[in-house]
């Protein structure tokens, strides 16, 4: 993982030190509001409908046991005990107060935190692939590059005030995992014929108020000319972006109304001028970047008896062995596997976590896995590096604590958006419809059978928890100040992203268990053997579907 | 006389600045005597009188892009963007463009709607002068915003190898 060095420390301690004087200069009335807005935004730092949010910043989701007991502090002193892990990998604290957050953010800083960029019109956090660096169907780590493209985007003078937010995306694996296709900018290394390290970059891809997937404006870019082809995008949307119009403003409306092909012809001719510059990358920084993504010291193990070992104990434990199939998954080191702890216990918000699980997270963390975690854009937490005659007894301390829930990638692992219970742009609530669903579905055999299913819930169309890709999407609407919800079907963020279709009229949120109940139902009278809930829906289409939920009474 | 922030401090604005012509061709607009900011298009109508002079400086709105000066920014003296409003971000770009890109080496001036938080970043996209649009700001105190930040990741400006080729 990244450790910062003297400069790091350096430039951030000089970003505290900003928003500290910024906050005292608001609070003595010095700075008008309307001023202080992006500026507390971009140390992440929202007024929302209860009391402040502060986004905290995991870049790329890598998080190391010492950041997560400072967090479990923060979330003690400072908060309610409890935080929010976000569809963007980050960390939410719901109840700070205004007057505390340059404390919280020097304490945080300590352990190398921020909040910086983590909102505003500015360009966000980096996100990536949870399993990067573990996964067996990886073809190059993108932490390096993620890490690269962090110190570049910090701070950078000429795109803090962009006409829109703006998020890059990167993956390195041949499945996408980390949702490329809907990003500002989404990054698949790609290796060319010689085998040197490339990106495909594609652009404009968004959900929000208009989902759409991105375009491909480079097939191949070799990884020296990654920042100032960055620059060259950036800077052709900052000064062409649309500004008249929020709802008009991300890279998406830019590049669909130029045209891919016009967009792709002004960026490259942008980068024409920059390629070459001091910002092409050197070999000597693309391997100081990567030198800190070595690999831990992994013990050689004999996979089979390892495996063995684990099989004999699954054999006598149903519990363990549901487990071992949903949360466990492949390491590409012999005898080591990558474990979700589920933040998806029917009857919590997803993604929400407390201080002391924190806390035992950091312990496991230290216990099984180098000292590292990672977040995830689903709203769980991975240990990556657990050797497999260790996976019984994290499974016995996870499960006391509360996150063996043995349901990742089942329909019951929501991602959902805050909603209207705490967020000012909801329409809707959310979370109260993650656990109703989740209450229709508390028989786990039969969850099992069902396979994966992405369900995913906002209660606005600002999309945060990205209902537009889901197999099952849900939109909270508002209807002359009641609560409704749309339903989408077909969705998916991975390498075949798919916008999902919205189903029709919309339900109440009593009905939307048994609605799920009944799109479930018909998928499981249609599916042929191994056919998935997103295989039979795009074979049999939606008509099946709309006739069972919109069926009138008999 | 006005004040205005220049290389680092408090100064005399010496200079007037013209509004955009309403209702007006461009091309008659009479520029007067003295030293005198003029908008793009009167610039652009004007340009081969105005050459003449060595007390003519151009302003850009944010819709207004460096290419439209172009390679005549090396030979003014001063050049002036514009913030309609301070989240218009675009003058951050044409500021770097007119320093790297077209060779400008005079006076670059954020006018209009900036505010002091923004200091820091003006300075390193290679803006050097600052007009507040609004009088009552403390010039005095906004001086410490230039410096917020003394170290940087990326190439700009004011400091043109990016962090990790200079990092020890």
């Amino acid at each position: 993982m990244y450790i910062y060095d003297e400069y790091d420390h350096t430039i951030l301690r000089q970003r505290v030190a900003q928003f500290r004087d910024q906050t005292e200069r608001f609070l003595a009335g010095e700075i008008k509001p309307e001023e202080f807005l992006p500026l507390r935004l971009q140390n992440g730092l929202y007024i929302q409908r209860l009391a402040p949010m502060l986004r905290i910043n995991v870049p790329y989701g890598m998080i190391n046991s010492t950041q997560l007991r400072r967090l479990a502090h923060v979330a003690r002193h400072y908060d309610k005990g409890y935080c929010h892990v976000s569809t963007r990998q980050n960390i939410q604290f719901n109840w700070p107060d205004l007057t505390e957050v340059p404390n919280i953010l020097e304490e945080l800083a300590e352990v190398q935190m921020h909040g910086t960029q983590s909102s505003g019109n500015c360009i966000r956090n980096t996100t990536s692939d949870q399993f990067a660096g573990v996964a067996e169907d990886e073809i190059v780590d993108p932490r390096p590059y993620c890490e690269i493209i962090r110190q570049w985007s910090t701070f950078h003078p000429e795109f803090a005030f962009l006409p829109r937010k703006f998020k890059i995306a990167v993956t390195g694996s041949r499945q996408d995992r980390a949702a490329v296709q809907v990003h500002d900018i989404g990054l698949q290394i790609v290796l060319n014929d010689a085998g040197e390290v490339g990106f495909k970059v594609y652009v404009g891809g968004g959900l929000g108020r208009t989902p759409v997937i991105g375009s491909v404006i480079r097939e191949y870019l070799p990884q020296e000319h990654l920042l100032t082809y960055l620059e060259a995008i950036l800077r052709v949307y900052n000064l062409y972006g649309r500004r008249d119009n929020k709802f008009k403003a991300r890279i998406k409306i830019l590049v669909r109304a130029l045209t891919p092909e016009v967009f792709t012809e002004k960026v490259e001719a942008e980068w024409a001028q920059l390629k070459g510059s001091s910002s092409t990358l050197t070999q000597a920084e693309i391997d100081r970047a990567k030198s800190f993504f070595t690999e831990p010291p992994y013990e050689t193990i004999d996979n089979a008896a390892a495996q063995a070992e684990v099989d004999a104990l699954a054999s006598e434990n149903l519990a363990f062995s549901k487990w071992l199939q949903r949360n466990v998954r492949g390491h590409r080191v012999p005898g080591y596997a990558a474990v979700t702890l589920s933040l998806k216990p029917t009857g919590v918000a997803p993604g929400d976590i407390t201080d002391r699980q924190l806390e035992i997270i950091a312990d496991l963390a230290d216990e099984f896995s180098f000292s590292e975690a990672r977040t995830t854009h689903e709203q769980n937490i991975v240990l990556a590096d657990v050797k497999k005659t260790q996976l019984f007894a994290l499974w016995q301390t996870a499960k006391a604590a509360g996150f063996a829930t043995p349901n990742i990638g089942t329909i019951t692992d929501i991602i959902c958006c805050p909603g209207g219970d705490f967020c000012s742009l909801a329409n809707a609530k959310s979370i109260p419809i993650a656990e109703s669903i989740q209450r229709q579905f508390e028989d786990m055999d039969y969850v099992y059978d069902l396979g994966d299913i992405d369900l995913n819930i906002s209660g606005c169309m600002n999309a945060c928890g990205h209902h537009h890709v889901g197999h099952i999407g849900i939109l909270g609407v508002d209807k002359k100040g009641e609560e409704f919800y749309q339903v989408q079907l077909g969705g998916s963020a991975s390498n075949d992203a798919t916008l999902g279709d919205v189903l029709g009229p919309s339900f109440s949120a009593e009905d939307m268990p048994q609605v799920i109940q009944k799109l479930v139902d018909v998928f499981v009278e249609n599916r042929t053997e191994e056919e998935l809930f997103i295989d039979t829906y795009r074979r049999i289409g939606a008509t099946p579907f709309k006739e069972r939920v919109y069926a009138k009474a008999s | 006389m006005p004040k205005l922030v220049k290389d680092g401090a408090i100064v005399d604005d010496v200079w007037t600045c013209l509004p955009k012509p309403e209702g007006e061709d461009a091309a008659s607009v009479s520029v007067p005597e003295g030293q005198v900011i003029v908008p793009l298009s009167v610039w652009l109508a004007q340009k081969s009188q105005l050459q003449g002079r060595t007390d003519i400086g151009v302003w850009l709105d944010s819709d207004e892009t460096a290419d439209m000066i172009g390679e005549e920014a090396a030979s003014l003296p001063l050049i002036a963007v514009n913030f309609p409003t301070f989240m218009d971000g675009r003058a951050f770009s044409t500021a770097r463009l007119l320093r790297e890109r077209y060779g400008f080496t005079g006076e670059l001036r954020a006018v209009g709607n900036f505010i002091r938080d923004q200091l820091c970043y003006l300075r390193r996209c290679g803006v050097n002068a600052f007009a507040f649009s609004n009088p009552d700001i403390d010039l005095q105190a906004a001086l410490k915003s230039l410096n917020d930040f003394t170290e940087y990741y990326q190439a700009s400006v004011d400091q043109p190898l990016p962090l990790f080729r200079r990092r020890a």
